[in-house]
């Protein structure tokens, strides 16, 4: 018995073997060829969010190959996994560098596994495009940082629930999953709200760990929250998994978008696909790109995605758009240099500009992060989002939030001379500190 | 001569109210037109409030459809529509008289935009214009919207729809409304002093929410009166959290007792350490999705049954599963709890990818029959109708397990097996085949708890991860072996969790519960009811 075991066992890790050399083949042999990274987790919890973001990818790059290239060449897609693991994404990035000498990185989702890599990506010199809204605090030479920061997002999301259109909210919870991104996000809130002058008393702020299930006592307690005769909303940096139980438990609970609206920072169509969004119709959800957007260039992203997904039923989302912006830019930015050289592209980029598809340009800034309209939808009936707010104009990536005291006076500015991620104007020097 | 006059009368009269009606409706339509000017959320809300302001029944129609944002406008000729999605178009309808107005394909009608703002000035607006509805349950709404939006033009429509006012339970609602009507009005202070109290009777959140806005700029008789109601109805609110909280913790109890009672059988009676229990329970929930996949594209009228179809169904499917996986590895690895810990982690993990490559590594939507959805009150206790269904369905799996364990050869067998396999298999037992049918009960039941909890939780691949941890922490702390000991376990793991949260917030809690647990399985290593006998040395 235990020898048939360790047979069957010695067979499965030959072909595993066998397999993971098929797999690295081709991407040795050709030389001809430019190599782009994809670091997505394809297993593991993270998998629901990063595995659409891979597809994504993988359409720019064949799309870029039927327009003719790259600099005369192909581009080739190299895809690794890094599982959800956070140390892993630190080892699949110096692979993919060191081993498939890719060009150029795309991917990431997770706060920690940017961290994770970054050391990666400064050692090796190599660029990393990050897709995803995420706290700020941060700016490196080597990363390109194509989401939301705190002041694309959450601080015009809190605006537009002060003004009368959102129904003039004068009391807040602050509903979060324990780490980084959410903490971050929530003290820039406090901070932004006192200075609005909302009193203490009026802010809440509760955390439940990743995955959490039972959403009874915290939505009762934003119920009991709310009744405090104040206009009420609660602003949620609950992040993947939890959402759905978070919102059947609000449906079930009677909590009506017209009483107390939920505005959620990591809540697009892909969340929405697993959930009946009737009970939900009205609450929020603030991102740069909704599938809904009515414009030709998003219109055909769309008919694109479904044709090369093969379901029409697959939704878009924001962080999709943010690789459709950066893969744009960093072919743009190739293209100036005339070489894949990442020396020489990371300072091409700065200043190159790209159509998204919200009927725009969106520019890469000094700061490596870039221009987004600001917007805010209302869940519909039918899992899409109504845009109901818009910012007038483009509202460019601040990366050192203005309302934290460590890191208001600090500046990014990647260009020659300075070329400084934390540059302090106060003490005029480079080098500071930021909360993180 | 005379009859003739007064026919004569008769028909004139006639004609001016028909043509005075028809003037009204052309008045409204001519408000309803403005909606197609309209610009921004302001614009619109001034529409609303100029049609509602008419007092004509009609306008609810437009103001409901315009709420469900079933309001639109053709952009060939500039009419202000409703409009109802049948596919790819839109049939459209008269926005007063509903009669049919033809189709139109989405690309060339504009819906009327609403946000939350102007659906809350809508369903003030419909309140009122309610009030004197035939349906009892719609007075009732209307009622308990007015009571949330007092307003001191509302006193007077309210008394009259009170003195028409039939049902005692309408009845009493209006008069609360009218309450709160008072209180924002500069009516005398008796008055007022008469509506707090009948506020506070009500004694919930938003008479104190009311009484709390009431009380910020009152004179100082009424802010007193108002205080100490709030205080009145703030302690009678404590008592009913105090009954909240042990209700939560019954309800996660429950859910905790699903995830386990597969793994009490798996773990507890066969002593496998089965790490892929928790994929038993996600292969449970994706039977649910695809039974109820099945019925939205075959059987559409039967979804509130999709539950009942799915469960023996994941109970076939899981099972199955569990066997194969006995008789594939376990079975080589009997007595060997190390290398059957990691083996099983690896058939999770195989089960995790496999249903990610079948279905996507995204959510699936699993609706709630509408027999599982909303809640109903209890005094001031909201209890939601799926943690009651489901605290239902543990209990009675409990019970069912627990007659076959006890009362069924097939018990006796299993139970004879774990106590004492040798001689077990000395007296004829198939010892091979019950460990296997064992098995397969024990991924079963997880099954069918699939069932149940992709009612409340995600339908994704990692839907297992998060309760297997929960589950093995149950059966420890329960006693390993001991269905009893999983009952008690569950409930008083969940109970302790719900009362710790409100005060120690969730991640918290959660940490102080594995300390209490880590500290209790030193001084008690077998857990709240431990096995006696020889079978524990075994």
């Amino acid at each position: 018995m235990r020898g048939n075991f360790s047979t069957i066992t010695k067979i499965f890790s030959a072909s595993v073997v066998a397999a993971g050399l098929m797999m690295s083949a081709p991407a040795r042999a050709a030389d001809d060829t430019i190599k782009v990274g994809i670091l997505h987790s394809l297993s593991g919890t993270m998998a629901i969010s990063e595995t659409t973001l891979k597809d994504a990818m993988l359409m720019l790059i064949d799309e870029q190959n039927a327009k003719g290239g790259l600099l005369g060449k192909k581009l080739e897609a190299v895809v690794v996994d890094p599982a959800s693991n956070w140390p892993l994404f630190a080892e699949k990035a110096r692979e993919l560098i060191s081993k498939d000498k890719v060009a150029a990185v795309f991917g990431c989702w997770t706060s920690v596994s940017r961290k994770s890599v970054l050391p990666v990506f400064s050692e090796l010199d190599n660029i990393l495009f990050y897709p995803v809204q995420y706290e700020g605090e941060e700016s490196e030479r080597n990363v390109f940082y194509t989401g939301a920061a705190p002041n694309q997002q959450a601080i015009p999301a809190v605006d537009y629930l002060m003004s009368e259109d959102g129904g003039s909210v004068k009391r807040w919870v602050l509903e979060g999953t324990d780490y980084v991104y959410p903490r971050t996000t929530n003290k820039i809130l406090e901070a932004y709200l006192k200075a609005k002058g909302v009193a203490a008393e009026d802010i809440m702020v509760n955390y439940t760990p990743f995955g959490f299930s039972d959403w009874q006592t915290e939505v009762s307690a934003i119920k009991k929250f709310g009744s405090a005769g104040k206009k009420t909303a609660v602003v949620s940096t609950v992040n993947g998994d939890a959402n759905v139980p978070f919102y059947k438990e609000l449906g079930n609970q009677g909590i009506k978008a017209e009483d107390i609206p939920v505005m959620a920072f990591s809540v697009g169509e892909e969340e929405l696909a697993g959930l009946d969004t009737a009970p939900l119709v009205g609450h929020l959800a603030a991102w740069n790109y909704f599938e809904s957007i009515d414009t030709p260039e998003n219109k055909k992203f769309i008919a694109d995605w479904h044709k090369f997904i093969k379901n029409d039923k697959r939704t878009t989302n924001d962080p999709m758009e943010a690789h459709y912006i950066g893969f744009n830019m960093w072919v743009k930015a190739v293209e100036k240099a005339g070489t894949t050289d990442p020396d020489k592209v990371i300072d091409a980029m700065v200043g190159v500009s790209v159509p998204n598809l919200t009927g725009g340009y969106s520019t890469m800034m000094p700061n490596h992060h870039i221009t987004k309209p600001v917007l805010i939808g209302e869940i519909q009936a039918d899992g899409q989002f109504e845009t109901v707010s818009r910012t007038p104009g483009l509202v460019m990536g601040d990366e050192w939030s203005d309302y934290l005291p460590d890191s208001k006076d600090l500046i990014s500015d990647w260009r020659k001379p300075l070329s400084c991620g934390n540059f302090n104007v106060a003490s005029g020097k480079c080098g500071g500190k930021g909360t993180n | 001569m005379k009859l003739f006059r007064m026919i004569g009368l008769a028909l004139l009269f006639l004609l001016a109210t028909l043509s005075l009606s028809r003037a009204g409706e052309a008045d409204l339509r001519g408000i309803i037109a403005k909606f197609a000017t309209a610009k921004g959320f302001s614009e619109t809300g001034a529409v609303v409030h100029e049609l509602a302001a008419t007092g004509d029944p009609l306008v609810e129609r437009p103001l409901a459809a315009l709420a469900d944002g079933a309001l639109y406008v053709r952009k060939a000729d500039s009419l202000v529509l409703v409009g109802k999605e049948v596919g790819e178009s839109v049939q459209l309808f008269d926005p007063l008289s509903g009669e049919a107005a033809g189709e139109a394909a989405k690309d060339d009608i504009t819906k009327i935009k609403v946000n939350n703002t102007l659906r809350r000035v809508i369903r003030d607006a419909l309140g009122t214009l309610t009030l004197g509805a035939k349906d009892p349950a719609v007075r009732l709404a209307a009622a308990g919207t007015m009571f949330k939006t007092p307003d001191a033009a509302n006193i007077e429509p309210l008394d009259t729809a009170i003195a028409n006012e039939t049902v005692p339970s309408v009845k009493a609602l209006l008069e609360q409304a009218r309450a709160a009507s008072v209180l924002v009005s500069d009516r005398p202070e008796a008055d007022k002093l008469a509506a707090i109290q009948l506020i506070g009777a009500r004694g919930d959140r938003d008479a104190v929410s009311l009484l709390t806005s009431v009380e910020a700029n009152a004179s100082d008789a009424v802010k007193q009166a108002a205080t100490a109601a709030i205080a009145n109805i703030n302690s009678t609110l404590a008592f009913w959290d105090a009954g909240q909280n042990i209700w939560y913790g019954i309800s996660l109890g429950s859910v905790l007792l699903l995830a386990a009672i597969g793994l009490a059988i798996t773990f507890g009676v066969m002593g496998v350490i089965n790490m892929a229990h928790g994929e038993m329970v996600m292969l449970g929930a994706y039977t649910t999705f695809v039974v109820q996949q099945v019925i939205r594209t075959s059987f559409p009228g039967l979804f509130d049954w999709s539950l009942v179809i799915a469960l023996p169904l994941a109970f076939l499917v899981a099972g199955f599963v569990g066997f194969v996986i006995e008789r594939g590895i376990i079975r080589f690895l009997y007595g060997r709890p190390l290398e059957t810990l990691l083996a099983t982690w690896g058939v999770s993990l195989v089960l995790q990818q496999a249903v990610r490559s079948i279905f996507g590594p995204t959510n699936q939507e699993v609706g709630n029959p509408s027999w599982m959805s909303g809640s109903f009150d209890i005094g001031q206790l909201a209890i939601t109708w799926n943690r009651l269904w489901i605290l239902v369905f543990a209990l009675s799996v409990f019970a069912v397990l627990l007659y076959v364990m006890k009362r069924t050869p097939w018990g006796l067998q299993m139970r004879a097996v774990t106590a004492n396999r040798r001689m077990a298999a000395s007296m004829g037992i198939k010892t091979p085949w019950v460990d296997a049918l064992t098995f397969a009960l024990g991924s079963g039941i997880a099954g069918i708890a699939g069932v149940a909890l992709s009612q409340i939780d995600n339908v994704s691949p990692n839907l297992g991860r998060s309760y297997i941890i929960d589950s093995f922490m149950v059966v420890v702390f329960g006693g390993v072996g001991n269905l009893w000991g999983t009952l008690v376990g569950a409930f008083s793991l969940g109970i302790v969790n719900k009362f710790l949260e409100p005060y120690a917030g969730a991640v918290l809690g959660k940490i102080v519960v594995l300390v209490l647990i880590i500290l209790f399985i030193q001084k008690r290593p077998r857990g709240l009811f431990a096995l006696k006998g020889r079978a524990v040395e075994a």
